[in-house]
């Protein structure tokens, strides 16, 4: 069955901001959808907030709309375009949430557009918990027991009646996973039903049967409309059940099931989805399977191209989500090619002759006050992904990749675990546990213990204990001779990991490695275990003896990524990483791509001439350097990671094209920077390094309270602080030490009030092009990627952003940067402060690319490549921006019960958004909720504000009275909005009997949270009061810029009816 | 563990070590792509005279237990992969694979590039090799792979076959709704297994058997199993499956057996390059258009252009390669197919065909 010619135009749904469970995946699947579809010459329209993704760069659709993902903004797109269907399936939940809603909200049927790649009753089935149990039942595949209980007498009744203990307690809508637990006998079940049904907002809790402790596996399937379906990849969960999959560390393919068991797990995945009905297109089906018996239940499925599609998409090389596109348009299976053969269908299942393992980036340093056990809520931020010929090499690989400081499963991962606890982190399910099991196996525990003790397979804990057999070897040699180098090597141990169990550096054991010619070699990723010739030239490195590299006449560039996602260094690196590469390649370079993480775009191997899945460390990358002989690497685009490689890149002899790892030094160097600063008449904030801690009181007592304190060479804003008084000092100071250990800290001056600008620019050396001058909507002091600001400026006035980009260019060109740039900058009153300079990208390139139409990433790869600025018709360009474009951070609190939920120096958003309209007011609105701050047009709003805040408040509040809000508030802030002349209920503190603002909220009382902070270190109260907001889902403002940009927005949208605009409309 | 040498007819060479087993063994070198199922490959008769190369890295992990077997024993002379497990974690299992192996005096070969292996075969044909721990002389072991004998023309389904005529299952099936002839060509019991499933008494001949005598039992399906080696060495068993055809009964063939029913009605066989040895096989139902996946293990094919379309339809295709997978008799109740519908291992789509074997059986009963 050919495409279908009924329908010429597909509405796509994307998935919005990157959020913890759904990241940059739902990028390179929507990415590779709207390719596929155009390719087969459809018109296609896109919805999507998230300005960070290539899916929404101008080119990728026909019609982008950078709007909410909500049902109102997708019947204003689909009365504006008329699309004849809409493709919910690639573009996560929140895409197939979207779709249903416009199902049952009739607005499909209302204007004839067809829901394609799954339909509703399907996704109902797959969804919803008795629909798929009555399914699975009568498909004859066991599904857990499980009942909803609401309250103790029913729970006692399911456990004596229906269920055996241990039983697993579920609250239903948590913040976090809060309130449930394993119960093992009555006693512990009424306890942990009383805190579930206490936790859960509906009063209600699910007793499940315990698989803790059970084998669990995934199945990525996909299924034509001829019923034509087949497995692309099976994924075992190194950790067994009891951990969400997202946070296991996962192995493609399965290792310890035999064929027999493999093909009932087989059978099983087709039959779910036939019997859910998933008539075209990719999902996800889970299992789990009793290490004894050999039990088989399903845990779930999803109707949809998931976060383990994009993994098994690069750990075959099969393009799931591209193909999904091509089944939902009509085509079958058997009528598409393998794109990597190219010989061969697609119609077939993948083998794999290597081993693929995934691990989770967790960062639970940016919440220290969040619980980081790991059970059934997803708390990874990221995730890597390494290939290898063994599992022991993957695993190391993957160690590595992690970038967190290890290089493999090493001594350095040992010193993060505390030996004197082990046992905890072995009963625990922590992110050490694999750490922590090696040092178990090093002090002796059996292989059998720890099975018991972890319940992971003893096939996994071998291959451990394999590693630590080899280290002893590594470090019991009285030589490191050939052939131990050589299977050190093959079992995936890195040279700094050798280097550091011989007493020598990774630069020796480098040196010795390559006397005694032990190089690696690469694989190509061919998705037929090598049964076909490959022409996609995606590699991975390994000690084997076949080097399939195919070095090619052209000249190249490596670009390297940005690894894994993490707060601070996400989707938006890997944005300006695919830029550079589609630069490259216009301008006739072969680009090779270098990159660990899974999720993104760049590690599609359509992406790039050719794709290295590596790790990206110096070794690694070095490795590939002297495979393919490049022009040289571009380190400025993947963030921080590919910069901390810069140096001994450089040293190594490699040419780091664009701006040079020097100018990058001395604008991480405060010295330097001063003395540049100086030079050209600009100020900084007053500041001082400090190396010790009595330093950095001197400091603070000459500058003056309240002071910065930030650690050097950090992402996100790691451990930075304000300080307003004297005994916040020691601790903040200490914990930046901590944070950036043998680095001095900088002590500088806090601007309080001040406007915060970001601003990003690319210098040849000449000239200077300014792409964007950014106003953060949060004053300074709230890290810059965690603020909503405004393209263009909207209260700066025009000199002073003049005076700004002209001081912007004196750094670039004095800096002689050939590249990127952003600047950090804060106005007080008429003046301004440079607060940091990075000579690379920042996250908010692809921002300022879409706010303005200018494609920055673009354009520094050819400045890096030896283009100027004048070739390039950007000197004295001003690009016209008769709009306004607002960035709004998106946090993941949600998922971190306790953490207080309020802004500060240090990073702790995941992702973003975007709103773009005719002015602020609009923009910012859409920004809001877009970023799931539904703002209220009526109802009522609390206020609580310390008392310096209290002036602005009045002002708030005032406004919010004028549009029809009531006011509820505590004690203090109530008296002085009485006193101002308003009226306002009052509402009981925390500790106090008689209903508080929590029981409000409980009712559906308050509509808005307006609740600053009472200093740096929050009452419990307060927490409580902004968690409990994060829980219902309430929006809630912290800030005073923010409240008033919120009531600016509410007064406008309460008078004013909005509209979308595709962004090629904008540009147009 | 001792050093063994893998020499090629070709003078290629590969270096590893003996996991299991010692001494010299002669084979046809061959890769399968399954990442799963080493035990029913190694067990499976069709590799009698070869020495399989796993593509998958790590073979061994889940040992071998007693259900998963194929036949008798071992009947691939040796395995090559790239690491064996030197430990094994499953509930079935009850013995590790190098013990398994060296039980049954066969070699089991690690630390080889087994990928460099693959392509090598890829790009020159699947050739005769052997594998030495004994004689470690690259030069010479590369003499003795040219000299030795290889597949070609030899009737290796011969010298698998039963020896003497049995029932399956064992104790026979008093309440069978059918009865079935069965010519063990090197048969999979998986085979025998199903169809006892499906409600036959099986009784297995030895290929050498007279047709009269399978004949006069009246049997209401004949079935011809998979087996080893070039289908145009074994004449005699073409003539058998030839003679039976002629009874008119249902019959199936699966492999091995599909060659000897498509030689018996005219069409020729041909050597494939490197074969289809794995789990992951896109067969097409021409009938319907519908694509299984299926279970592969043949190194020979029918020739689609020697098929005479007025004796038999092509059913079923290869879409990897366009071969022949599937032949149906025009007007007899009689079709074949290249793949294994009894999997084990592999996947579990063309079940169906067994079915129709069935429905067959019912229709001219």
């Amino acid at each position: 069955m050919p495409k279908r010619e009924d329908i010429h135009h597909i509405l796509i749904i994307g998935s919005g901001p990157i959020v913890i469970g759904q990241a940059c995946e739902f990028d390179y699947s929507g990415t590779q959808a709207c390719k596929a579809l155009r390719e087969e010459g459809y018109t296609v329209s896109l919805i999507n907030s998230n300005p960070a993704t290539i899916m929404t760069d101008p080119a990728t659709a026909d019609r982008t709309y950078i709007e909410p993902i909500t049902p109102e903004a997708v019947e204003k797109i689909i009365i504006k375009e008329k699309p004849d269907a809409i493709l919910p399936t690639l573009g996560g939940q929140t895409a197939l949430n979207t779709a249903m809603k416009l199902v049952e909200q009739g607005i499909l049927e209302k204007y004839g557009v067809e829901m394609i790649g799954a339909k509703y009753d399907a996704i109902m089935r797959g969804e919803e918990r008795d629909l798929f149990k009555t399914a699975m039942e009568e498909a004859g595949i066991e599904t857990l027991k499980s009942f909803e209980v609401h309250d103790l007498d029913e729970a006692r009744h399911v456990a004596t009646e229906k269920l055996e203990f241990p039983i697993i307690v579920r609250p239903s809508f948590t913040l976090g996973g809060t309130g449930g637990g394993i119960a093992q006998n009555m006693d512990e079940l009424m306890t942990i039903a009383e805190g579930g049904l206490k936790a859960s907002l509906t009063t209600e809790v699910l007793l499940e049967e315990s698989v803790f402790g059970w084998k669990e596996f995934e199945m990525e399937v996909m299924r034509d409309k001829k019923d034509n379906a087949v497995i692309i990849c099976a994924i075992e969960n190194m950790d067994p059940m009891g951990i969400h999959t997202g946070d296991s560390i996962t192995v493609a393919p399965t290792q310890t099931l035999t064929d027999r068991e493999y093909q009932i797990m087989r059978d099983a995945s087709l039959k779910v989805l036939r019997v859910i009905g998933v008539e075209t297109g990719g999902s996800n089906v889970q299992f789990c399977i009793h290490p004894e018996t050999g039990r088989l239940a399903i845990i779930e499925m999803n109707p949809r191209v998931s976060r383990s599609s994009a993994l098994a998409s690069k750990a075959t090389g099969f393009p799931i989500a591209k193909l999904a596109a091509k089944l939902a348009a009509g085509y079958t299976l058997d009528e598409l090619p393998n794109d990597i053969t190219r010989e061969t269908p697609a119609c077939f299942e993948p083998s794999i002759d290597y081993v693929v393992t995934k691990l989770p980036r967790f960062t639970f340093e940016k919440f220290p006050m969040a619980d980081n056990r790991l059970g059934v809520s997803m708390k990874s931020v990221g995730e890597t992904m390494a290939i290898g010929r063994n599992f022991k090499e993957s695993l190391q690989k993957a160690f590595r990749s992690l970038e967190i400081g290890v290089d493999g499963l090493d001594l350095k991962a040992e010193a993060k675990v505390d030996e004197a606890r082990l046992d905890d982190y072995l009963l625990t399910t922590c992110t050490e546990r694999t750490i922590a099991i090696k040092m178990a196996l090093k002090k002796g525990y059996s292989a059998e213990k720890i099975h018991k003790m972890t319940y992971m397979d003893p096939w996994f804990i071998d291959q451990i204990l394999q590693i630590v057999e080899i280290e002893k070897q590594l470090i019991d040699a009285a030589e490191l001779d050939h052939d131990l180098l050589k299977y050190a090597k093959k079992n995936g141990f890195s040279d700094d990991q050798i280097g550091a169990l011989r007493g020598c550096t990774g630069n020796e054991i480098r040196a010795l490695r390559k006397k005694f010619g032990i190089i690696p070699v690469y694989s190509l990723v061919d998705t037929c275990a090598g049964e076909f010739a490959a022409s996609t030239p995606y590699f991975y490195s390994c000690y084997a003896e076949l080097d399939e590299t195919r070095p090619t006449d052209k000249q190249s560039v490596i670009v390297l990524g940005s690894g894994p996602n993490r707060i601070g260094q996400g989707i938006e690196f890997d944005y300006s990483c695919v830029h550079t590469v589609k630069a490259l390649r216009e301008m006739g370079y072969e680009a090779i791509m270098v990159n660990s993480n899974p999720e993104t775009v760049s590690t599609d191997y359509d992406t790039s001439d050719k794709l290295y899945f590596e790790p990206l460390t110096f070794e690694d990358v070095m490795n590939i350097y002297e495979a393919e002989k490049p022009l040289g690497m571009i380190v400025q685009m993947g963030g921080q990671t590919p910069l901390n490689l810069a140096d001994r890149l450089l040293e190594a002899g490699v040419p780091i094209l664009g701006t040079s790892p020097k100018s990058i030094a001395a604008a991480e160097d405060r010295e330097l920077f001063r003395q540049l600063l100086d030079k050209l008449k600009l100020k900084q904030p007053e500041s001082a390094t400090a190396k010790t801690l009595a330093e950095a009181e001197a400091i603070a007592e000459r500058i003056g309270f309240p002071v910065m304190i930030r650690p050097s060479f950090v992402l996100g804003g790691r451990a930075m602080m304000v300080a307003y008084e004297e005994e916040e000092l020691e601790p903040f100071v200490n914990a930046a030490f901590a944070a950036s250990p043998d680095h001095p800290v900088l002590i500088d001056r806090f601007l309080e009030h001040a406007i915060e600008v970001d601003v990003d620019l690319v210098c040849d050396g000449k000239d200077v092009y300014v792409g964007g001058v950014m106003e953060h909507v949060e004053e300074a002091g709230i890290h810059s990627g965690d603020s909503a600001c405004s393209i263009p400026p909207y209260t700066l006035s025009d000199e002073m952003v003049a005076r700004i980009k002209t001081a912007c260019t004196a750094m670039a060109l004095e800096l002689k940067v050939k590249g990127l740039m952003n600047a950090q900058i804060a106005v007080k009153d008429d003046d301004f402060y440079i607060i940091e300079v990075n000579p690379r990208a920042s996250r908010t390139v692809p921002y300022v690319s879409k706010a303005t139409n200018v494609p920055l990433a673009n354009i520094a790869t050819q400045i890096a490549m030896g283009l100027t600025l004048d070739e390039l018709g950007l000197v004295g360009f001003e690009p016209k921006v008769e709009w306004y474009a607002v960035k709004e951070a998106v946090f993941p609190f949600n998922r971190f019960a306790g953490v207080d939920p309020i802004l500060g120096p240090e990073m702790k958003s995941t992702g973003e958004v975007m709103g773009i309209d005719t002015n602020f007011e609009l923009a910012f609105w859409k920004a809001e909720i877009a970023a799931g701050q539904v703002l209220p047009t009526e109802g009522t709003v609390f206020l609580s504000a310390k008392d310096r805040d209290k002036d602005w408040i009045e002002e708030i509040a005032k406004e919010f009275v004028e549009s029809g809000f009531s006011l509820v508030a505590t004690e203090g802030t109530a008296q002085a909005l009485h006193s101002a002349g308003l009226e306002v209920t009052l509402t009981h503190k925390l500790a106090e009997d008689g209903k508080n603002v929590i029981d409000l909220m409980k009712e559906s009382g308050v509509q808005l949270v307006v609740n600053t902070p009472s200093g740096p270190v929050a009452r419990v109260d307060e927490i409580k009061i902004r968690s409990e907001a994060i829980l219902r889902g309430l929006p809630i403002v912290t800030t005073e810029s923010g409240a008033k940009a919120t009531v600016k927005a509410i007064r406008y949208i309460k008078e004013h009816d909005w509209n979308v605009q595709a962004i090629q409309e904008y540009h147009a | 563990m001792k050093k063994a040498i893998i020499a090629l007819e070709d003078g290629t060479c590969f270096e590893g070590r003996a996991f299991a087993g010692s001494g010299e063994f002669y084979g046809e070198l061959v890769f399968n792509t399954s990442m799963t199922g080493y035990q029913e490959i190694l067990t499976d008769p069709s590799y009698h005279g070869q020495i399989v190369t796993m593509t998958y890295p790590l073979i061994g992990n889940y040992g071998v237990n007693e259900e998963d077997v194929e036949s008798r024993g071992i009947f691939a002379e040796g395995l090559v992969v790239s690491e064996c497990s030197r430990m094994h974690s499953n509930w079935r299992a009850t013995k590790s694979l190098p013990d398994y192996l060296a039980e049954n005096g066969k070699i089991g070969i690690d630390d080889v590039d087994t990928r460099a292996i693959t392509l090598h075969i890829r790009d020159k044909g699947a050739m005769k090799c052997v594998v030495s721990t004994e004689d470690l002389d690259k030069e010479s072991l590369v003499k003795k792979a040219k000299a030795s004998d290889g597949l070609v023309g030899r009737n290796l389904a011969t010298e698998v076959t039963t020896d003497a005529t049995y029932v399956w299952p064992k104790d026979g099936k008093p309440d069978a709704t059918y009865k079935v002839a069965v010519i063990d060509c090197g048969i999979k019991l998986n085979q025998l297994r199903i169809l006892d499933e499906l409600g036959c008494e099986c009784t297995v001949y030895p290929n050498t058997s007279a047709a009269e005598e399978i004949l006069a039992t009246r049997p209401d399906g004949i079935f011809v199993s998979n087996g080893p080696g070039d289908p145009a060495g074994a004449p005699e068993v073409t003539e058998l499956v030839g003679k039976l055809i002629e009874s008119k009964r249902p019959m199936f063939g699966i492999c091995f057996g599909h060659q000897m029913l498509g030689l018996a009605l005219g069409a020729e066989t041909f050597k494939l390059k490197f074969g289809h040895r794995g789990g992951n096989q896109p067969i097409q139902d021409l009938r319907t258009t519908k694509v299984e996946i299926a279970s592969h293990n043949h190194g020979f094919c029918i020739d689609a252009d020697s098929v005479d379309p007025a004796v038999a339809e092509i059913t079923h295709l290869n879409l990897n390669d366009k071969t022949v997978a599937g032949l149906k008799h025009k007007q007899q109740p009689l079709f074949c197919v290249q793949y294994h519908p009894e999997a084990a291992p592999g996947p579990h789509d063309p079940f169906y065909l067994f079915e129709e074997f069935i429905d067959l059986m019912k229709e001219t009963k």
